[in-house]
């Protein structure tokens, strides 16, 4: 038991950063639909930089920046081209998808360095607990802190506040006094970050090595888990780990219902969808109105300014 | 705090929306700032509040010449506006309203900002539940928390553009209250507005705008006909209430209920002849609208019967209602009446019954030509219809009205509109209203409601309260009864 929870978080790990990090580009007002397209990208850019410099970490560095960039562009094009951000995002999809696969020909299937295995003295030893949470590398510890850290920036900082203020209503952050298209690019370029560091955590850890369409669907998942996580970065977790742990049983029962395999693989989408259709309803929705506390668990508001763009003047 | 405006200009492209305004507010001044829609009003004040760059001109505060580059550097002047529609975060908890956008360090303290909230909603006799999201509140309350806010910030210059726009009239006396005990601590207080009465109300001096120039300062009181003759540059006659006999009944609803999610009305009887008007008086939300939607097809009546004419329309649906002469104009004019993006002829395609195939345009332009000079629409056959302003939008919407209606139901007919523009709405109503037309319309307008209707009937709570007569009530009866009083 200990084993397939500790090896659900390990694989679920660069989903992780892609849906957290997606989840903060989108509430600051900036959907970025290009994240199939980046997450491949940025797991090539991330495997191909280890693979030259012999360092994880300039993989990780590289991923991040070239993800960053994709995101930021999405960002420019709606604030200073006009564009919109869905046809930017679908065509940056293309495009960056395209390129994962042409710049990284030279990378398939060859060995290149890895994150290490790092358990965490002490802790390692909690029976149960130790081997699920403290047997892994730091790319698995970061993730879990970031989630975490999202939630708490989010929530209980004023600088949290205010993203969520700029992605909600800009034409009322920007009467409060907010740089509100500066911190769209300021939080497009973190959120992508995020997802580079995911996509690059494919390659150098949860699925090693490079090849043509690596990652293909994750970002599309990841797109859905940020909805399904209602913009919020510990349900979007929650998600993500759902996902994983249904992922990895269809694995498990292959062997023993042969033809249930395609079915369990697609699983998550129906419960995804079932979820929406809950939290959505009238019921639930007043349900949240009334108790707060409920709201973190059940809450479900789309930042109401997502994909638009705002002038000033 | 005392603040002076000299020679503002603001253009945007080439329309001039401000052309050299001078305006001058001392502190603890309740100033009223007068003019029709599309007069400049609000330009002005979002220069003054730091939302426009003005083109030229120059803002006194105190005496010191200050340049605003945005709402944070107003503020930072002590320069706060609400808008008309409260620019707060719908979702978001009352709280996090009230802190978003508040100095102080990056971790946040919502215990504290909970305790300043209350102490300040105590002082004006408001309450709040902070962890409510702000959705929940009526607009009167989220302009409360938007005064609040302000207040906290440290505003000294308050600027309230249409602030009784939607909200009840209980809560317009209790803002009104709010203001004048602000004033007296020495805040100076714009009121922009269109309605003459709640400008005469609450303040002492007042500055009339027309066409983007002042055209008059007055200390009030001050007779409303020279006000009126400054705003509109002539006087506008407000027709009397004509004589119509009333014919058979037109529209008779017995037992009806309908329930929405969070209310139901029960058992509603109603009848209305030929050319009767009947207002319906309420609080938002008391089952007017709700009532509306089941009388124009637009949500199906979980009981009772609905008949125009003698023919049963409970079950036909909403086209059915259409085919039937019943017709319903919404309060939200832009969206639940018009199409934003659309042009005015299209506008026109849409609402003609034809069931062509392909679409006569040559047809569709000369029917919108028509019916922009026949309802005097500011605009062209190619205007796109978030472009009119609210007058020109209801305009419109009468414009693609049927010819010949059996019964018109409306909500808020004037609501947003300068007097004009009202009276011109209402000559349209009541011409209607001479062909046989019956009229059912709910209105947060007590005047408008006294002058227009025959019959009143007040809902509360999903009930009809009581049924007046709307030739011997008065403004202050239908006030009390609103708020849910039965006066013997």
């Amino acid at each position: 038991m200990d084993v397939t929870l500790a090896s659900i978080l390990a694989a679920s790990t660069p989903l992780i950063f892609v849906v957290i990090g997606e989840t903060i580009t989108e509430k600051a007002g900036v959907i970025n639909l290009s994240l199939d397209g980046t997450v491949l990208l940025s797991a090539m850019v991330g495997f191909a930089g280890a693979y030259e410099s012999g360092s994880v970490i300039v993989g990780f560095a590289a991923a991040a920046l070239v993800s960053a960039l994709a995101a930021l562009l999405v960002a420019y094009s709606s604030i200073a081209l006009r564009l919109n951000q869905v046809a930017v995002g679908f065509v940056l999809f293309q495009l960056t998808g395209e390129l994962s696969a042409f710049l990284g020909d030279p990378y398939v299937r060859i060995p290149g360095p890895t994150v290490t295995y790092r358990p965490i003295p002490l802790l390692e030893d909690i029976p149960f607990i130790g081997k699920i949470f403290f047997q892994h590398d730091l790319i698995v510890y970061g993730s879990i802190v970031l989630i975490f850290l999202t939630y708490w920036f989010m929530f209980r900082t004023r600088r949290g506040l205010k993203l969520q203020a700029i992605g909600e209503r800009p034409e009322a952050a920007h009467s409060r006094g907010m740089p509100v298209n500066r911190l769209r690019y300021l939080y497009a370029a973190v959120g992508g970050g995020l997802v580079g560091i995911g996509g690059a955590a494919y390659s150098l850890g949860a699925k090693i090595g490079w090849s043509e369409g690596h990652t293909t669907g994750l970002g599309w998942i990841a797109l859905a888990i940020v909805i399904f996580g209602g913009w919020h970065p510990y349900r979007a977790a929650f998600g993500v780990y759902l996902f994983g742990a249904l992922q990895f049983s269809a694995i498990k029962l292959q062997d023993v219902f042969p033809d249930l395999t395609q079915v369990l693989g697609t699983l998550p989408f129906p419960i995804m969808i079932f979820t929406l259709v809950l939290v959505y309803s009238d019921r639930v929705r007043s349900l949240t109105d009334r108790y707060p506390a409920l709201r973190g668990i059940l809450g479900s508001d789309p930042p109401s300014a997502i994909g638009t763009r705002f002038d000033v003047d | 705090m005392g603040f002076e405006l000299r020679e503002i200009h603001k253009h945007f492209g080439s329309v001039r929306a401000n052309n050299g305004v001078n305006l001058s507010v001392a502190s603890g001044e309740l100033h009223g700032l007068l003019g029709e829609n599309g007069a400049g009003k609000s330009t002005l004040m979002k220069v003054l509040s730091g939302f426009h760059q003005k083109t030229s001109g120059e803002i006194l505060v105190d005496g010191e010449s200050i340049d605003l580059r945005s709402p944070a550097d107003a503020i930072e002047h002590g320069i706060g506006m609400l808008h008309q529609d409260p620019l707060v975060f719908l979702p978001f908890t009352v709280l996090d309203n009230f802190l978003i956008g508040s100095p102080g360090p990056e971790r946040l303290n919502r215990r504290a900002a909970a305790r300043e909230l209350a102490t300040l909603a105590d002082r004006f006799g408001f309450s709040f539940d902070p962890d409510t999201p702000t959705r929940r509140l009526t607009v009167g309350e989220r302009q409360q928390l938007e005064i609040l806010r302000l207040l906290w910030l440290g505003a000294r210059v308050l600027i309230l553009d249409e602030p009784t726009t939607g909200i009840s009239a209980p809560q317009r006396l209790k803002l009104f209250a709010t203001l004048k005990e602000l004033a007296a601590e020495g805040m100076s207080v714009v009121f922009v507005s269109h309605k003459l009465e709640e400008v005469e109300e609450i303040c002492e001096r007042v500055t009339i705008i027309r066409a983007g120039t002042v055209v008059g300062e007055r200390d009030l009181p001050c007779p409303a006909a020279e006000l009126v003759e400054l705003m509109f540059g002539g006087e506008v006659e407000i027709g009397e209430r004509p004589v119509v006999g009333l014919g058979p009944p037109r529209l008779t609803v017995s037992d009806l209920t309908v329930r929405d999610r969070m209310l139901s009305v029960e058992g509603f009887n109603l009848e209305v002849a030929e050319g009767e008007v009947i207002g319906f008086a309420g609080l938002e939300g008391s089952g007017q609208r709700i009532v509306l939607d089941a009388l124009s097809g637009l949500r199906s009546a979980n009981g009772g019967t609905i008949t125009v004419n003698g023919r049963d329309l409970t079950k036909v649906g909403y086209r059915g209602y259409l085919d039937g002469g019943v017709q319903f104009l919404p309060a939200g004019r832009l969206e639940e009446g018009l199409v934003a993006g659309l042009t005015l002829t299209e506008h026109f395609v849409l609402s003609s019954r034809s069931g062509a195939f392909l679409i006569d345009w040559e047809g569709a332009l000369a029917e919108t030509v028509e019916g922009i000079a026949e309802y005097s629409v500011k605009g062209t056959p190619d205007s796109t219809a978030e472009s009119l302003s609210g007058g020109n939008q209801q305009r419109l919407l009468l414009a693609m009205l049927q010819d010949n209606l059996e019964v018109l139901l409306m909500e808020h007919p004037t609501r947003g509109l300068d007097i004009e523009s009202a009276a011109w709405v209402w000559e349209q109503l009541l011409r209607r209203r001479e062909d046989g037309t019956a009229i059912v319309f709910a209105s947060a307008d007590l005047d408008e409601l006294l002058e227009y209707s025959d019959r009143i009937l007040v809902f509360f709570a999903g009930g009809v309260l009581a049924e007046v007569d709307a030739r011997t009530s008065s403004v202050d009866e239908l006030g009390h009864l609103i708020g849910g009083k039965v006066t013997s």
